[in-house]
């Protein structure tokens, strides 16, 4: 296998062992990124020659006997909506085009003081907004399995370079799926943690009360590693939880199960593809010959889930996405003439239309008259969506599903916004809720296409949800097949 | 007929921090352009607001001092809209659940004489919340430029009830509310710095009428005097108004303090829909009796409770104590120098008139006054003794306000004690009753004051050096055998 396949673990223990150096393995992923990107497109940037002075700091430290752990040396990509001091932070879109974050994010700093090698600016649906990275304003990554089709969204350069072998492992975030859906799609690991495990200094936001940083791995012990990392209470967020991080990894080994694993059956109606189905059938009968009881739960405000969504995180986004009006950063309309036409034609030509829509739609939702209707009553409906998993977890430990209701589609297959927005019908729930989920690749279409199942947890509780997880993906590994490209 | 003012103002105030109300970088005035910035005050993309606890227990302290509940829990909303002094385009504030509510502020109107007491009231409060300070722009030919050294200094917004009713009352509103604040620590409310900034709302209605009428806001009032005036000038306009058959728009109007004039910035139509709801970048913050308990440690004596203590205790007239109370360090050196002499009348006579003086002549702070509470009482006890004459301790003060020598040394540099050969002064004394008939028989006649007929013309003889007190005893004698 060569090294950009290898898995986060593996790669940690020889680079230990010192049978490799992070130099190798750092120029065998600019290597292997620079032979398929111009056909993966996951990257809209990176820096080759920074990368390379990390790597040797690393082997420096290393050969210094003063390696800072499993990630010392590691090659990571960050979805440019990351900031990583140096280094572009676009969010794909046209209005940070040309933005160079003067900073480092929470999680940056702790990478780097891991000392993981920061490598690269991966893309994504503009502002994390979409389920396909076709929203990017700079081109559309392909999914390494089928490159007619999509990688997911909207974290999908980060899924589709670590599917690719672009990198080891990525960091995504995920606002309502963006880092499940598109795990599911390209073959690996995708872990969005509980809301307030992961500092979000230093991301972009999209909707503040959902978002979440996640990592991308091979496998669910390499997202047990990397979660340690970047995980904890950080005093520059304020909605961080000071909580204990135990060692993820570790965990994976003392919590033996058998697990008490709830099946939702609302997450198994219409719209789901037989083939998904079939392969998530599969793993549960799985779980089920390793001795864990299969229960039925249900989550009977499933349903409303996309529509709280779509007003609380529109709501939030059209809050948040005010800053980005061509006075101090960013794009700025060479027509502008006046302070107006600085707003106006900065944000009609720096935003794409479904961040405008999503804005417009916002912006209505909370106006006045209309609050109660829409953005409270949401919010009050969101609880109840919480309440449901809360119930539903007296009687589970962790709740299985589909992450994504089809494999990857074809470019340009969902052109109608609300079709789009149905591919995270099994996600938002959990952002919704604040609950940690992970998706785990589990099999492969008739058609060569991956599919992934998501494990839901309980609230900072994410030791038992990789452990689950692990138990499934340790003996299965579909995350270690690669694609041909 | 006639008419009636319903005013309600909105103060806001600075609140004194080192740094700003939601990130680290130092809070300040008079600095560079943009240099107290960070990534969170210019809103880079990613940031995160911060609540900085220094400005939560100012904020609680200004409330406790104000005689406001303060809430069990507050929460922190986005004020929504866009203008180029808001960097991130919205103002996190607070909307419904503001940190303190109710609250009054008492006030003393003018009295029928400079040395009268007026009547005191109180001005009611409806709420005080935390937000954000914006920053500054500043305007040129062809473009604008942005300073956001003040965006992020933490902001009380203090609204009163619309109980006011003449400009006069929000005189003595901002005066007392002001020096509050100053008292509490909380600000220095230095209103050319934009510390302390006040828009007024009025309305206007026949006496007797108890509805509201239509309010004007009337903005950019930068001097405590400018609130006085432009209140007054928006009453008689209104009143104007609807005397020629017109009727009040709601609308906002920018006052002019310089000009006298005001014209309307905009209208109710064009009013802004700030959309508000919570910020989900903070979290709601528990106040608990403990924290409440720590803060009221912290408060001090109000202005008009000191007034009131003064003129028991010390027995001091109205109009020291008007002018020693609003500067709590001047009525703590008041009140040094008045215990460390046991004469409080002197020290306050002596502050209020000749320390101010020479402070102000020579544009000196009271902290940095050369002049200590032990110079005054000293100063005190050598006329009293009589050591130096009053006209000679006039000059002893200015000496020490300028070199900040002691008394005793300046007296004795400058040759001041007065004269004491009791010879001397007895045959001066006598000259000055034998060339003052008609004071001597008035005197005789039971005149008591025609005394100071005769002192005139000893001082003279003295050159000013004789003592006084000795001088009062020779004359007396003398009187009494002529």
């Amino acid at each position: 296998m060569p090294l950009y396949f290898r898995t986060l673990t593996e790669l940690a223990d020889q680079l230990a062992a010192k049978t490799i150096t992070s130099t190798e393995l750092t120029q065998a992923v600019i290597a292997r990124t620079k032979a398929v990107d111009f056909q993966v497109k996951a990257f809209n940037s990176f820096d080759e020659a920074d990368a390379l002075s990390q790597a040797a700091a690393s082997d420096t430290r290393r050969a210094a006997g003063q390696a800072r752990g499993p990630l010392d040396g590691i090659p990571i990509g960050f979805k440019d909506v990351i900031a990583v001091a140096g280094q572009p932070l676009t969010a794909s879109s046209k209005m940070l085009a040309n933005f160079i974050s003067p900073y480092d994010a929470t999680v940056t700093q702790k990478l780097k003081q891991a000392g993981a090698v920061c490598w690269g600016r991966l893309n994504l649906d503009e502002f994390a907004m979409g389920s396909s990275t076709e929203n990017s304003a700079f081109h559309t990554t392909r999914n390494p399995y089928d490159l007619e089709r999509v990688p997911g969204g909207s974290s999908g350069g980060s899924a589709a370079a670590l599917a690719a072998g672009e990198a080891i492992a990525t960091l995504g975030s995920d606002t309502g799926g963006s880092i499940r859906q598109p795990a599911a799609l390209c073959n690996v690991v995708g872990l969005k943690p509980t809301y307030g495990l992961v500092s979000r200094f230093g991301l972009i936001a999209f909707a503040s009360s959902l978002d979440q940083i996640g990592p991308f791995t091979r496998t669910v012990e390499d997202s047990a590693l990397l979660l340690r990392a970047i995980a904890g209470h950080d005093e520059r967020d304020s909605t961080s939880f000071k909580t204990e991080i135990p060692d993820y990894r570790a965990a994976l080994q003392e919590k033996p199960g058998p697990w008490r694993i709830g099946i939702p059956k609302e997450y198994f109606g219409e719209g789901l593809d037989p083939e998904v189905a079939a392969a998530v059938q599969k793993a549960v009968e799985y779980y089920k010959s390793i001795g864990c009881e299969i229960k039925d739960v249900s989550l009977p405000h499933t349903e409303y889930g996309v529509g709280v969504y779509y007003i609380i995180a529109t709501a939030e986004c059209s809050s948040n996405l005010a800053r980005y009006d061509g006075v101090r950063y960013g794009h700025r309309s060479k027509e502008a003439k006046d302070i107006l036409d600085v707003y106006f034609k900065s944000r009609a030509e720096g935003f794409g239309p479904e961040v405008k829509r999503r804005i417009i739609l916002g912006t209505y939702v909370l106006s006045s008259g209309y609050y109660d209707a829409y953005y409270l009553r949401a919010q009050k409906v969101r609880t109840l969506i919480r309440n449901d998993f809360l119930e539903a977890y007296k009687s589970v430990d962790v709740i299985l599903t589909p992450t994504s209701p089809t494999p990857a589609f074809k470019r340009g297959a969902k052109a109608d916004p609300l079709a789009m927005y149905l591919c995270d019908v099994y996600t938002i729930g959990v952002n919704l809720a604040g609950l940690p989920g992970i998706s785990v690749p589990c099999g492969f279409s008739r058609g060569g296409l991956p599919i992934g199942m998501q494990l839901i947890g309980q609230p900072f509780r994410e030791a038992d949800l990789l452990a689950v997880a692990n138990a499934y993906d340790a003996p299965h590994a579909w995350g270690k097949k690669t694609p041909t490209l | 007929m006639n008419y009636e003012a319903v005013i309600g103002l909105e103060v806001h105030v600075q609140i004194k921090t080192h740094s700003k109300v939601f990130t680290r970088v130092a809070a300040g005035y008079g600095q560079p352009e943009n240099t107290l910035t960070d990534p969170v005050v210019l809103a880079l993309p990613g940031v995160l607001p911060v609540m900085n606890k220094a400005a939560l227990d100012a904020i609680i302290k200004a409330g406790l001092l104000l005689g406001c509940e303060i809430a069990p829990i507050c929460k922190w909303d986005r004020k929504n809209y866009f203008y180029p002094d808001s960097p991130k385009n919205y103002q996190i504030s607070q909307y419904d659940q503001p940190i303190c509510v109710g609250g009054r502020v008492e006030i003393e109107l003018p009295g029928s004489a400079r040395n009268v007491m007026g009547e005191h009231t109180h001005i009611a409060l409806t709420r005080i919340h935390l937000e954000e300070d914006v920053g500054k722009l500043n305007h040129f030919a062809h473009d604008s430029l942005v300073d956001y050294n003040r965006a992020g200094t933490p902001l009380m917004e203090i609204v009163s009830e619309p109980v006011i009713r003449s400009a006069e009352e929000a005189y003595a509103y901002l005066t007392s509310l002001r020096a509050t604040m100053i008292y509490g620590g909380i600000s220095d409310c230095d209103m050319e710095k934009g510390q302390l900034r006040c828009d007024a709302n009025i309305s206007i209605r026949p006496v007797g009428e108890t509805r509201l009428g239509t309010k004007v806001e009337l903005k950019n009032l930068n001097s405590i005097s400018f609130v006085r005036d432009g209140i007054e000038h928006e009453i008689k306009r209104q009143i104007a108004v609807v005397q020629s058959g017109g009727t009040i728009v709601q609308e906002t109007r920018d006052y002019d303090g310089m000009t006298g004039t005001s014209q309307s910035l905009r209208t109710k139509e064009m009013a802004h829909d700030y959309r508000y709801f919570p910020d989900p970048d903070l979290m709601p913050v528990k106040v608990d009796a403990a924290w409440k308990a720590r803060i009221q440690t912290e408060c001090p004596e109000l202005p008009f409770d000191k007034q009131r203590r003064f003129l028991t205790q010390y027995q001091i007239p109205y109009t020291l104590t008007s002018v020693l109370i609003w500067d709590r360090a001047l009525a703590n050196f008041f009140e040094q120098a008045a215990k460390l002499c046991g004469r409080p009348q002197a020290a306050a006579n002596w502050i209020v008139n000749d320390l101010l003086r020479e402070l102000s002549h020579a544009q000196v702070a009271l902290a940095d006054s050369k002049v200590t509470p032990a110079h005054i009482a000293e100063l005190v006890a050598l006329v009293d003794s009589g050591t130096v004459t009053n006209n000679a301790a006039k000059e002893v003060f200015v000496d020490m306000a300028a070199t900040g020598d002691k008394p005793g040394v300046i007296v004795e540099r400058k040759g001041l004690k007065a004269e004491t050969n009791a010879d001397e002064l007895e045959g001066w004394c006598r000259e000055s009753i034998a060339a003052n008939p008609k004071a001597l028989a008035e005197f005789k006649a039971g005149k008591e004051s025609a005394i100071n007929a005769f002192k005139g013309p000893v001082m003279k003889a003295a050159k000013g050096k004789a003592n006084p007190k000795l001088v009062d005893e020779t004359l007396h004698r003398l009187l009494a055998q002529a």
